[in-house]
């Protein structure tokens, strides 16, 4: 952990050496990522991934998918058991100090400096990373009325509400102006006007150029967020693209779910039959599932079927395929379960 | 290394600022805050400080002869022990407070909120951050030492015989305190958060009650046993140490074994402590 008065620690100079391409543009590479724990719980396994400058990226996933342990990895707290990881162009495992220069972190608890106040937990984090008195004051003071936060300057940071205390963690995060934030469950147990403001926050910061990584369990969230997303289940990527892109790869711009009466398995086939080829049908929770292009007609030529078979309609919606529709293809479960 | 000298060429154009400047500059930065949690709660700090030796020194040094229930017997033998009382004093108040300043607070940073994660995310090596710990605690418990030291020479009843041989007082008073704030961080890190208090009694008592704080060490002669078992006491060797810095014609161990069983234990406490942090913090 000796550091050359270069700044480069000999074991990332033989890092360098031996090739590991650290590639400056990509602010975060991963190559195999693993992280099995002390009694062999393999929470992520084989990661690549690569982010570029300026996405804001979304690990989606159900609680123990891995995304923590990844941002634990990513963020230097986990040390990896196997494969290699940049962030900022620094191999985390051989230079974590530097690495840390370039990251800013939001976790999923309230890690706030209880010690200190509002305005002191900015001041001192913009000192940890190399501002001088003067400098640090004025970002302290900057980002808090920027954060809306300013009337809360000299409280007692105990005495925040969970949405407040959430934007004093993000202004934390990026108040030493990192390479990327990383945000792990960023609204998790926050109220829905809470949430929709950091959304905003988010959006604001990723029009200044910044990028995030943000882990979440909600797809709306990555939805509404995300440039890409990752699914992840079980400490690996399933699928990796947009939003838009995800949703597409479901087959079908329509999805319509039909309770009835009867024989779920037999109104199942009597739809393939009478819908044609696009349609692609599944059973579960005593309903059927249909997968369709084009949504036009579909509501009555469903209630046409079901009456010519004489099943009785009890339920019927339609909507179009979200994240959670593709998480379902994926794995054959809920997101949230 | 024309490969590594570019490298470095772009890091620094994307911001970067090199490891160890960065990382005293944090480190500094850590100290910074500590000092300025001890400033707001002062008060605290004082009460705790200066409660327990002042109650020690007024009972002891002040009560006892004045009720004529002389520690010692004769009135030059009370003397006696004040004045070699005056190093224990100083070597309990020390190690107190080096091992609450430093043992106390992590039981929040390592508790259910983690806030330490947020403090190991400071851009210097994890090992620097326990460093600033076992710092911070060295100050706080200098300056305990330096709060009690004018209790403990002026309550007294009898006459208190300072002698000061500033050589071995300036030496033994930063690695007393060093010593006592890497206990600190070995408690504090290397048991659960929730069990932090318990060690106060199960290990700070025995080691102010038996270290050698009210009678010199030698003076155990006649209990061999005791007195080579309170050799694993670091205690001892802090009021040892005090003995030959403060006082005169008290008796105290051989200098080289007071400066050899201070050193060892601060290396062995500090490295304990140090990597008991790494394993807390990094999985």
């Amino acid at each position: 952990m000796q550091s050359s008065s270069q700044g480069l620690a000999p074991t990332a100079a033989a890092a360098l050496e031996r090739g590991l391409a650290c590639n400056l543009d990509d602010v975060i590479m991963t190559v195999g990522l693993s992280k099995t724990f002390p009694g062999g719980i393999r929470a992520v396994e084989s990661l690549n991934l690569t982010v570029a400058a300026g996405e804001i990226f979304g690990l989606l996933g159900p609680n123990g998918a891995g995304k923590t342990t990844t941002v634990g990895m990513l963020s230097t707290r986990v040390i990896p058991t196997a494969g290699e990881a940049c962030v900022g162009g620094v191999d985390i495992v051989a230079e974590p100090a530097l690495a840390k220069q370039a990251i800013g972190v939001v976790a999923q608890s309230n890690t706030l400096d209880r010690s200190l106040t509002v305005w002191e937990n900015l001041y001192f984090h913009c000192r940890y990373f190399g501002a001088d008195k003067a400098a640090a004051r004025a970002r302290a003071d900057e980002l808090l009325a920027q954060f809306h936060l300013a009337d809360r300057a000299r409280a007692d940071v105990a005495t925040l509400s969970g949405g407040m205390a959430q934007r004093l963690m993000v202004a934390r995060g990026i108040a030493h102006r990192p390479h990327i934030l990383f945000l792990d469950e960023p609204t998790a147990g926050l109220d829905p006007q809470s949430r929709l403001a950091l959304w905003e926050i988010l959006h604001g910061l990723h029009g200044e150029g910044l990028t995030v990584l943000l882990t979440t369990h909600y797809m709306e969230e990555a939805d509404q967020l995300c440039d890409r997303v990752a699914i992840m289940d079980h400490g690996r990527i399933l699928a990796l693209d947009t939003p838009r892109g995800l949703k597409a790869s479901v087959g079908a711009d329509t999805i319509a779910r039909v309770a009835t009466t009867g024989d779920p398995a037999a109104f199942a086939a009597a739809l393939a039959a009478g819908l044609g080829d696009g349609a692609r049908t599944e059973t579960g929770d005593g309903a059927v599932t249909v997968f369709l292009k084009g949504a036009d007609g579909v509501v009555p030529r469903i209630v046409a079927l079901a009456d010519a078979g004489g099943f009785a309609i009890t339920d019927l919606s339609v909507s179009e395929p979200t994240l959670e529709t593709v998480f379902i293809a994926l794995t054959g479960k809920e997101l949230r379960e | 290394m024309s490969a590594v000298a570019d490298h470095l060429a772009t890091r620094r154009a994307m911001g970067f600022r090199p490891s160890r400047g960065a990382s005293l500059a944090a480190f500094w930065a850590l100290l910074l805050r500590d000092l300025r949690v001890l400033r707001k709660t002062i008060v605290v700090f004082a009460i705790r400080t200066v409660m327990q030796p002042l109650l020690l020194v007024f009972v002891f040094t002040y009560v006892f002869p004045k009720i004529g229930q002389g520690v010692g017997g004769s009135s030059s033998s009370e003397a006696a022990f004040s004045t070699l009382l005056m190093a224990g004093v100083v070597g309990t108040s020390m190690i107190f407070q080096g091992v609450q300043a430093v043992a106390l607070p992590l039981v929040q940073e390592f508790g259910y909120t983690r806030e330490i994660e947020d403090r190991v995310m400071a851009p210097l090596p994890v090992w620097g951050v326990a460093v600033e710990k076992i710092a911070a605690g060295a100050v706080q418990a200098l300056i305990a030492g330096l709060v009690v030291f004018p209790l403990a020479a002026v309550i007294p009843a009898t006459p208190v015989h300072l002698h000061v041989h500033w050589l071995f007082l300036l030496t033994i008073a930063p690695i007393a305190a060093v010593l006592s704030a890497a206990l600190g961080l070995t408690m504090g890190t290397r048991v659960k958060p929730q069990q932090v208090p318990l060690l106060f009694a199960i290990v700070v008592l025995p080691i102010t009650f038996l270290g050698a704080v009210y009678y010199p060490w030698a003076s155990l002669a006649p209990i061999r046993w005791l007195q080579i078992v309170v050799l694993v006491n670091p205690l001892v060797y802090m009021c040892e140490g005090f003995r030959l810095a403060l006082t005169s014609g008290v008796v105290h161990m051989p200098i080289w074994a007071i400066y050899a069983g201070m050193i060892a234990f601060t290396v062995v406490l500090s490295w304990v402590g140090i990597d008991g942090f790494r394993r807390r913090v990094l999985s």
